[in-house]
């Protein structure tokens, strides 16, 4: 596929900002201001920005917990998805959600999901609902490797084709589920083939390769959106650190074989690419000077922002309506008994 | 089969071999006591083996006794959770480790609706010795949908049996014990526990009853009864209720959830008159719902003052710290909970 010369470099832009981003998480999670679990996806990043480079406008987006890339090339703004990361108010889930749980509804990401493969029957209810509303328009589902084994998986594909829902489920394919390789974890390893048992469309490529993902990509949301033909894509790439900041990812596999994907850097391919076009180093130096001083200016703006104010423990819990009901079941007043009855004037 | 009782603070007759440990430690022990006691006997779970645990629980086991007898599993709790069902009804002994309580949602009809089933539906001519271990709570920072406290829910199920130690003595002896039952047990852990430390008898043939609780702290003031982290949190708070404000708080550590040592728990509070019920999940519809409906029916005579309970606020967690922090049933809560059933102030 033919992809401008400035496509490419804004791609690069984007796939620079998640990688300075991911380091710069990775060092404020061992600074302690950020909690949790915090994966990563460094490695990712060609998967992550070409796959989502595909969807329009309007197409929606859902994903596993390993989101920070996802929600930076749908466009979420870095402060906004590093304050998340700090537990700010300004957070795109205003500090309630972390690291897993990103999303911006505004730019049709309906969040990242932390229970395995959770997120896939979602998806084929946001693209059922997308039919019903006879909107042209896709959903883009992405999963680990380590999804394909739960039942959720069988399920949502078995209805997604069934049904003919408009969606596209992305199988990012990083070789391990935490410690556990592709080959120890699934009797078929070329995953996109278990797509055949429900007569739907798939595809395996390179996910390092970033024309050959947006093409792949591009191809198949358009079948969604046109022909609402639903589809498997599995994108093999690898991931550069450990599952989460907290994990090594040594101990399962070895420095040799991280040392021979390091090799593949995603980034490093698209700037060969680029350098072969004519951008000059000097150019594509200062690209990646500049997503690095994006990442520090958001990290700046997350440590400035304020905390959410405790007494909105339960802010957005319940619609406006019925959030009254349960106030007194909050911290410090769990239950309201105790209120009730003097409120009641019980003896008094 | 002998048991040890841990019941009370007596000095025994002849001292058993005790070593200081964690409780992730005494896990381990009796995981590696039982895999040796009995060829039945094995461990499923995701990263058992070659990641060596989540939690790091099952270090070392599968150097010790194969990728057999201590099997990683692909993420499919659903499958292997119902694969150990089945392995029991055919009298083998699977130790079933779920990473966490929150991922055991998704295999809970293999738990409720099969397991929990087996003994009475078909007359008592099957039975399903599985154990499943996972640990619950909070306080990571780990968000909404891992951080949650469902032992409840399990302990309202007739046919199952629910245990959550609180000391690295109990976690040996339960988890063994558990994996001697005939019937299907549920075996629930904690994160923020696994690193308390305490004595553990090192005898083989040391256990722990289910269904039995311990009076953890002796006390005459008021009673505090908790399970798994919460006795930890109440034995705290009772230490500080009587060095700065002259209160002996009497704790129960619970152990067991179902079946439910009400004996001693009624005991406890018909001496003290208050109880304050304390639990990491959600209180509504919880254990503690279920302990205040037991003290008033069995000490409606002796109760002084309203049964307390503290829980969980009751949202999804959030992930800010200070939200998390003020949701959270802490020791501040449990105190002020504590005085203000006394009829005293902080
Ligand atoms: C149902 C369920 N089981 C277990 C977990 C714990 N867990 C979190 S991530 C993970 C590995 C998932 O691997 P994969 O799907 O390949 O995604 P990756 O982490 O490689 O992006 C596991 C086992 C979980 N979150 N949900
Ligand atoms: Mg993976």
């Amino acid at each position: 596929m033919e992809i401008s010369k400035q496509t490419l470099s804004r791609l690069y832009e984007q796939m620079l900002l998640i990688r300075s981003f991911e380091t710069a998480s990775e060092r404020e999670y061992k600074a302690a201001l950020i909690g949790g679990y915090c994966h990563l996806s460094s490695g990712q990043e060609a998967a992550t920005v070409g796959s989502t480079y595909a969807l329009e406008a309007d197409d929606r987006l859902i994903t596993g917990y390993r989101c920070h890339g996802f929600a930076l090339a749908r466009g979420v703004p870095p402060e906004a998805v590093m304050a998340e990361l700090f537990g700010r108010a300004g957070g795109c889930a205003h500090g309630r959600g972390g690291s897993m749980h990103l999303l911006d509804v505004g730019r049709g990401y309906f969040g990242g999901w932390g229970i395995v493969a959770g997120q896939l029957p979602i998806a084929t209810g946001l693209a059922l609902a997308l039919v019903r509303q006879q909107r042209r328009q896709c959903v883009l589902c992405e999963l680990g490797d380590g999804a394909v084994n739960m039942g959720a998986w069988h399920e949502s594909l078995n209805l997604a084709s069934v049904w003919q829902l408009p969606v596209v489920f992305l199988v990012m394919n990083n070789e391990y589920g935490m410690g556990t390789s592709v080959e120890r974890a699934s009797a078929v390893t070329d995953l996109h083939q278990r797509a055949a048992a429900y007569g739907m469309r798939s595809e395996r490529i390179d996910g390092n390769d970033l024309p050959a993902v947006i093409e792949a990509t591009s191809d198949l949301t358009a079948a969604a959106r046109d022909d609402r033909t639903p589809s498997v894509l599995e994108l093999v790439t690898y991931r550069f650190r450990g599952h989460s900041v907290a994990d090594p990812g040594l101990s399962y596999r070895t420095t040799e074989e991280i040392a021979e994907h390091a090799k593949h850097d995603p980034l490093q391919r698209v700037r060969a690419t680029l350098v072969a076009a004519g951008v000059s180093e000097d150019e594509l130096n200062a690209l990646a000077a500049e997503a690095e001083q994006r990442v520090l200016a958001a990290v700046e703006w997350a440590r400035a922002d304020a905390a959410p104010e405790v007494s909105e423990l339960a802010k957005g819990m319940y619609a406006p309506g019925s959030a009254a009901q349960f106030a007194g079941m909050l911290a410090g007043a769990p239950f309201g008994e105790r209120e009730l009855v003097f409120a009641g004037g019980l003896g008094q | 089969m002998s048991t040890v009782e841990t019941v009370t603070n007596e000095p025994s007759l002849e001292p058993q071999a005790t070593e200081v440990m964690t409780y992730r430690e005494a896990l381990r022990l009796a995981l590696r006591e039982e895999l040796q006691r009995d060829e039945h006997v094995f461990i499923m779970g995701e990263e058992v083996g070659v990641f060596e645990g989540a939690y790091k629980v099952t270090a070392g086991l599968m150097a010790e006794f194969g990728a057999e007898r201590v099997r990683d599993t692909p993420i499919s709790e659903e499958g292997f959770v119902g694969a150990g069902v089945g392995a029991a009804m055919l009298g083998e002994r699977p130790v079933v480790e779920i990473m966490t309580i929150n991922f055991l949602l998704v295999a809970m009809d293999q738990v409720v609706n099969h397991a929990a089933k087996i003994g009475a539906m078909f007359g008592g001519q099957v039975r399903c010795p599985l154990v499943i271990r996972t640990p619950n709570g909070a306080g990571n920072q780990l968000t909404a949908q891992h951080s949650q406290s469902f032992e409840g829910w399990f302990a309202s199920t007739p046919g199952l049996k629910v245990v959550a130690p609180a000391t690295p003595a109990d976690a040996k002896g339960l988890l063994k014990s558990a994996i001697r039952d005939e019937d299907p047990v549920l075996v629930v852990e904690n994160l923020a526990i696994y690193k308390e430390r305490g004595e553990v008898p090192l005898d083989p043939e040391f256990l722990t009853p289910i269904g039995l609780a311990n009076v953890a702290r002796r006390g005459s003031d008021i009673t505090l009864v908790a399970h798994s982290y919460a006795t930890v949190r109440a034995l705290h708070v009772a230490e500080r209720l009587a060095r700065d404000h002259g209160v002996d708080a009497e704790v129960v550590d619970l152990r067991s959830l179902r079946p439910l040592d009400v004996d001693t728990v009624a005991e406890s509070v018909a001496k003290t008159s208050r109880a304050v019920c304390i639990e990491e999940g959600w209180p509504s519809y919880g254990v503690t719902a279920e302990l205040a409906a037991r003290i008033q029916k069995a000490c409606f005579d002796y109760l002084d003052a309203p049964v307390e309970r503290v829980g969980m606020a009751e949202v999804p967690l959030p992930y800010a710290k200070q939200l998390e922090l003020a949701a959270m049933p802490g020791e501040d809560r449990i105190e002020a909970a504590v005085l203000a059933t006394l009829g005293l102030r902080a």
